[in-house]
């Protein structure tokens, strides 16, 4: 039996398990489109995707997907208020020149969003600035500052005030450290990724 | 110029009417089907034509004898797969291939010359769809087209939703630019200033305004390429020549290869084609159709689109197909877009390009 997302990074597996059978998905940064592949093969999902860079889109049409070369910093623009039931950027976010107004348009263009990203609070990447005293390069960042599209790094905690500060409602979270799903208490110590689930 | 015997012919059974006002009768399509289709009609694929383009997409030209146009995309176990499709390519009204045009005979026997009423992309493509009804064919599995094709490919999914399931438009746009129509008049200039092109009236005569019209396909020929392009392929290198002739004959070697451009464009096209076509061009602008709003022309549509530029196409730019996807986004429809690099400007969607044959491929399934 296929379960959704069982061969999927875990933070995409963590979304695909929830997003509801014949929904509408925007993915923005869909990369190669595993997920939304998974999401219309498994889920009967009408999927949509963007994806920055050209390479990646060529792979996504040519595997028979709906994806548009875009930036999400600007492309959101045009798509209608709540025209999906989700919008999923997935380790995106840090990426973003504004991360709050993409947060907003998740939020517009999308009934519910699910947020992925690295966690920069993490304990390795503490302790890498700590006692390297310089700017940490982990397994879960391994490219180094100045080649880094990782322009807004962000920890769990400062996400939640984020999220609170744009009247955005937490409804659902996931904490991962390498492949593993780890429990929320002090998930801002342990846990790598984090994906949210929110609504507005 | 009449390559109509090559061709099958269909003749419109009533009267086209045009954007103009006018009514076109007894026009004929011209068109050419590779494949076979399907007996529930399921697996036609209506690949739409350039402005100098023909039905000749994958055989060889009856005049040139060249291949097909796009011989290297359609064809048996290509990315447009005729074992698989029912390809069909037809002449575009106004043109000069078959289909009824200014060089066709008009009530008395003479050819319409510039009494061929002006026509606009949207009538090219009730050409079109009359023709698909004499073929039966209610749904197309896809309309294909680059450049103006792609121009016709956005009509018939403005217009006529219901005709196409998937709808491939390459290095087009959903309008001309003041930049686009000024390409255009100049060639269109060039054509009427040549003495021989007498108001148009040049069929029964012997001179035909051939030197005015490789001028327009001169100018019109720069438009396709890049600088990049131009200058890898010719840089500033003389024509068979060790130095220049301080006159005026072909010292360059992009002179030479633009007066074969022009030239050779004479032996198989019509000049007062020219001038109608790139007329229908420049009054196309999908939006102004549709209330001035480019998402109205899309509303409602249930059709898959794919959108493709090339980064080195100055004629039509990404940002054009870039406009038309936000339309598409703002109607809620399911649409694909990437922007190829590749270095030869906009005729880069002929050339061979794998990124392109892959996207075509998987779009089209």
């Amino acid at each position: 039996m296929t379960s959704p997302g069982q061969n999927l990074r875990p933070d995409l597996a963590a979304i695909a398990a929830h997003v509801r059978p014949g929904s509408r998905v925007l993915d923005i940064g869909c990369g190669d489109g595993a997920l939304m592949a998974e999401l219309e093969s498994v889920s009967g999902v009408d999927a949509r995707g963007m994806e920055l860079n050209g390479e990646l889109v060529e792979r996504c049409v040519s595997r028979g997907l709906s994806v548009v070369q875009g930036d999400a910093n600007s492309d959101l623009a045009n798509y209608p208020d709540k025209a999906f039931d989700y919008a999923i950027l997935s380790q995106t976010l840090q990426t973003a020149t504004r991360p709050d107004l993409i947060l907003d348009e998740l939020l517009r263009v999308g009934s519910k969003a699910f947020v992925s990203f690295p966690n920069f609070a993490h304990w390795r990447t503490r302790a890498a600035l700590m006692f390297g005293g310089r700017m940490p390069v982990t397994r879960a960042l391994p490219v180094s500052w100045y080649e880094t599209t990782n322009i807004h790094h962000v920890t769990v905690d400062d996400f939640r005030e984020l999220a609170k500060a744009k009247g955005a409602k937490i409804e659902r979270e996931w904490f991962f450290s390498g492949e593993k799903q780890i429990g929320a208490p002090a998930s801002n110590w342990r846990a790598e990724f984090a994906v949210f689930q929110l609504s507005r | 110029m009449n390559a109509a015997a090559a061709s099958k012919i269909y003749a419109i059974p009533h009267d086209l009417p045009l954007d103009s006002g006018q009514a076109l009768s007894s026009a004929q399509i011209a068109y050419e089907t590779y494949g076979e289709l399907a007996p529930d009609k399921s697996n036609a694929i209506l690949i739409c034509h350039a402005l100098t383009g023909d039905q000749f997409v994958a055989s060889d030209h009856p005049i040139t004898g060249k291949p097909g146009w796009w011989e290297r995309m359609v064809g048996p176990g290509k990315h447009i797969d005729t074992d698989r499709y029912y390809v069909i390519c037809a002449n575009v009204i106004g043109s000069c291939m078959g289909s009824t045009g200014p060089a066709s005979e008009a009530d008395g026997g003479a050819a319409y010359a510039m009494r061929f009423p002006v026509i606009t992309i949207r009538d090219m493509v009730r050409g079109l769809v009359a023709l698909l009804d004499g073929l039966e064919i209610a749904e197309l599995h896809a309309v294909v087209g680059g450049s103006m094709g792609g121009m016709q490919a956005l009509s018939l999914a403005a217009n006529w939703p219901e005709r196409a399931a998937r709808v491939l438009v390459i290095a087009s746009t959903a309008r001309h630019s003041a930049q686009n129509i000024a390409f255009h008049e100049v060639g269109r200039q060039a054509i009427m200033a040549d003495p021989a092109w007498s108001d148009g009236d040049y069929y029964s005569g012997d001179a035909s305004p051939d030197n005015g019209l490789a001028v327009a396909r001169m100018a019109a020929h720069i438009t396709y390429l890049s600088e990049e392009g131009l200058t890898e392929k010719f840089g500033r290198r003389l024509q068979d020549r060790d130095s220049k002739s301080f006159g005026f004959d072909a010292d360059f070697q992009v002179e030479s290869y633009l007066r074969y451009q022009g030239s050779g464009f004479t032996q198989r096209f019509d000049a007062n084609s020219y001038l109608y076509i790139t007329r229908a061009m420049d009054y196309f602008d999908l939006a102004e159709e549709h209330g001035g709003k480019l998402a109205n022309a899309f509303e409602g549509t249930s059709a898959r689109f794919c959108l493709v530029s090339f980064d080195t196409d100055w004629l039509y730019p990404t940002s054009e197909s870039r406009h038309i996807v936000h339309a598409l986004n703002a109607a809620g429809a399911k649409v694909s877009f990437v922007e190829l690099s590749a270095p030869n400007g906009h005729d880069s969607f002929l050339l061979p390009h794998e990124q392109l044959d892959r996207v075509v491929q998987g779009f089209i399934g």
